[in-house]
């Protein structure tokens, strides 16, 4: 038993942080700015990161990638295509660059024109239509449009993996956002001062935050299990594990979100301040493949 | 990367199985049974092999590395054995301060369980704030004479050696001038008052009266002055739940609340069950992150908080249960609290991880 990362996967973990770091958008003006949103574009698809898994990266590497990609806001289609590229691998469908569809939807879709979506155990290719209403200011998700087209067919244990992955890649999502939620906050308290001190002295903020990292940690420790899973266990397993971890990180990261709105006080409860873009980019990937507690069973391993 | 046990970690797993079934079921694993006999359980464990085995082998460990602890935890809960003797801080304590002299006379009995130790640093007006200590240990020739008054001594009347920390120097400031002594529980001067717990525990803990007890100036532990250091080093290793050994056991309350369910189980009962599970995999993560030597510091405060929160939704789990109507599980209910508070209180540990951790001014 040794669950350290390996050295390449803190590597890669690195450069997909830097990535972010330089070219995700650092306040909500950003948001709108397209020559930043091309060259970040352009560096990530150089990467190669969006075929990891049909160039036969482990469910742990993608998770790490997804989490940074996360933390630092990236707002060009990641998971979707990373999720698609997935299902392309294993239905062998010969189709390049898409979005995931997950339903009547196309998911993390900005700019791509056709999406792969599973239905039952059938893989299908749908056109991508007009953008449809969301809360995530970072991605955008299309009508899935005609045509339909099934284009393979997966063993219901390939299936259950797929799913299995995709709990994971949302929630890598989740954890990253939650990252960068309370990286703002934390670095608000140590500027803002308040009856002549900083407000990260006041106690009852102190202890929001240090709430906040200790259930950052227990997220990447249950993540972690979940992503290395997805290629270890059997599929049924896998599946749990991500399901445990989806909804523990999912509770974790509205409370680390909503922490982060109150050490920002009223310029919290602003559009200009990031911590709400971070809220809604993990309200919404809690939504993509759902995980009640009432699915949650009993029998712990 | 592997969660799964190498072929060295499966045969002493199963060795561990194999062991358990024979000899388990002599062992209470709660309340005051199990105090009256975890000296004799501690025993069985070392000889075993299955104690102490990540210390170094010249004071009776066998080196092996930290995540064995996690299949001893684990084998133990289901095997509803008590859990194993939580002690670590005290061995690295002495490990890391004590001459090799101390450590040769005192690791190997501490390791084997021959000889029991508590813990006497808390006192009645000071507890988080441990620095305001006032037992005091006045030279006298070849000898220290301590006066004063330990509470929340764990284990006191059972304990044959107490790690206590008492103030050598007056007059220094107040971090410098307490000192740690290896003090003998046999002797005259040592008053022990039990203290009952909210749960009817009456072992779990009790107050140590020193008034004029003896310790040989060589049974301090480190120079004079250096306690605190001493102290912390204890209090950092009693935070990590890989220390405390308990996390195993969560899982197995949650398991046995599931089976005597009725209907649905609680949100809270489904709440505790996701928490155990994170707690599980938290463990094996920090154990392995020791196999780079990381001395878990200020992140203990992280282990312990998480920790705390997972014990307490176990208990309210186990409150909402029955326990009213269950003596049982309103102890697993009541005992929960005291984790928040037993080496230092979650707000001592948010404070740790605030100004330590993310670097927030005090
Ligand atoms: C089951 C159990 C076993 C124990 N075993 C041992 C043992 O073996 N040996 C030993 O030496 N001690 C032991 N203790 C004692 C334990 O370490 C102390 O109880 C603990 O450190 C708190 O000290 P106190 O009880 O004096 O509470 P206080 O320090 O008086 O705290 C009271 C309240 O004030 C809060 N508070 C205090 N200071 C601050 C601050 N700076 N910021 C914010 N809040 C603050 C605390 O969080 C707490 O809520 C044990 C305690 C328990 C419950």
């Amino acid at each position: 038993m040794d669950v350290r990362l390996t050295t390449e996967q803190r590597e890669l973990r690195e450069a997909a942080a830097r990535l972010a770091d330089d070219l995700g958008p650092g306040s909500v003006i950003d948001l709108d700015d397209a020559d930043r949103a091309a060259r970040l574009e352009k560096a990530v698809a150089a990467t190669g990161w969006r075929s990891l898994r049909s160039d036969g990266a482990s469910g742990v590497e993608v998770a790490l990638v997804v989490e940074e990609f996360a933390r630092g806001l990236v707002d060009v289609p990641f998971l979707g295509p990373v999720l698609a590229d997935d299902l392309q691998a294993r239905s062998g469908a010969a189709v390049e660059s898409v979005a995931l569809a997950v339903g009547g939807e196309a998911v993390d879709a900005r700019g791509l024109s056709a999406a792969l979506r599973l239905v039952d155990n059938r893989v299908e290719t749908t056109g991508v239509g007009e953008p449809v209403f969301g809360i995530d200011l970072t991605r955008t998700n299309a009508a899935v449009t005609d045509p339909v087209t099934a284009v393979g067919e997966l063993a219901a244990d390939a299936a259950q993996r797929w799913q299995a992955l995709a709990l994971v890649v949302t929630t890598a999502d989740i954890l990253g956002a939650a990252r960068g939620a309370h990286a703002l906050a934390c670095d608000y308290a140590k500027v803002r001062t308040q009856y002549g001190k900083t407000i990260g002295s006041f106690q009852a903020v102190a202890h929001l935050l240090a709430e906040s990292l200790a259930l950052i940690e227990g997220s990447v420790s249950i993540l972690r299990y979940a992503a290395w899973a997805v290629d270890e266990l059997d599929p049924a397993e896998a599946l749990r594990a991500g399901r445990f971890a989806k909804v523990y990180t999912e509770r974790a990261a509205r409370t680390i979100c909503e922490t982060s709105i109150q050490v920002h006080g009223g310029i919290g409860n602003t559009w200009e301040c990031l911590a709400h873009v971070f809220l809604r980019r993990a309200l919404t990937s809690g939504a993509l493949f759902p995980v009640s507690l009432e699915e949650i069973d009993l029998g712990l391993s | 990367m592997d969660f799964r046990d190498s072929p060295e970690e499966a045969a002493f797993r199963t060795r561990l199985q194999d062991w358990l079934a024979e000899n388990a079921k002599n062992f209470p694993t709660s309340g005051d049974e199990y105090w009256a006999k975890a000296a004799q359980w501690h025993q069985a464990l070392y000889s075993g092999g299955f104690f102490g085995t990540s210390w170094p082998k010249a004071y009776g460990g066998q080196e092996l590395p930290p995540v064995y602890d996690v299949i001893v935890d684990e084998e133990l809960a289901r095997a509803g054995a008590p859990a194993r003797p939580s002690l670590g801080y005290l061995v690295i304590g002495l490990g890391r301060h004590g001459s090799e002299e101390l450590r040769q006379r005192f690791l190997p009995g501490m390791i084997n369980g021959t000889e029991r130790w508590c813990q006497g640093f808390s006192e009645p007006g000071a507890g988080s704030d441990l620095a305001s200590l006032t037992t005091t240990a006045t030279l006298e020739g070849d000898h220290y004479v301590l006066n004063g008054h330990k509470i929340w001594t764990s284990y006191s009347d059972d304990a044959d050696w107490c790690l206590v920390l008492a103030r050598t120097d007056p007059d220094a400031p107040r971090h410098k001038g307490i000192s740690g002594f290896i003090v003998n529980m046999h002797q005259p001067g040592i008053e022990q008052r039990p203290l009952p717990m909210i749960s009817g525990v009456t072992k779990e803990f009790g107050q140590v009266l020193f008034d004029g007890a003896t310790v040989p100036a060589d049974q301090m532990v480190g120079a004079p002055g250096e306690g605190w250091k001493l102290a912390m080093t204890v209090v950092s290793h009693e935070r990590e739940p890989s220390t405390l050994g308990f996390t195993a056991r969560y899982g197995k309350t949650v398991r046995n609340l599931a089976a005597r369910l009725d209907g649905e189980p609680s949100e809270s009962l489904r709440w505790a069950a996701v928490q155990t599970e994170m707690l599980r995999l938290h463990v094996r993560r920090r154990l392995s992150e020791q196999l780079d030597g990381l001395s878990h510091g200020p992140d203990g405060s992280l282990d312990k908080l998480l920790m705390t929160w997972v014990e307490q939704s176990v208990g309210h789990a186990s409150l909402d249960a029955g326990g009213t109507r269950d003596a049982e599980l309103l102890g697993t209910y009541l005992y929960s609290r005291s984790q928040s508070v037993m080496g230092g209180t979650s707000q001592i540990q948010k404070n740790i991880i605030a100004t330590r951790i993310i670097g927030l001014q005090a």
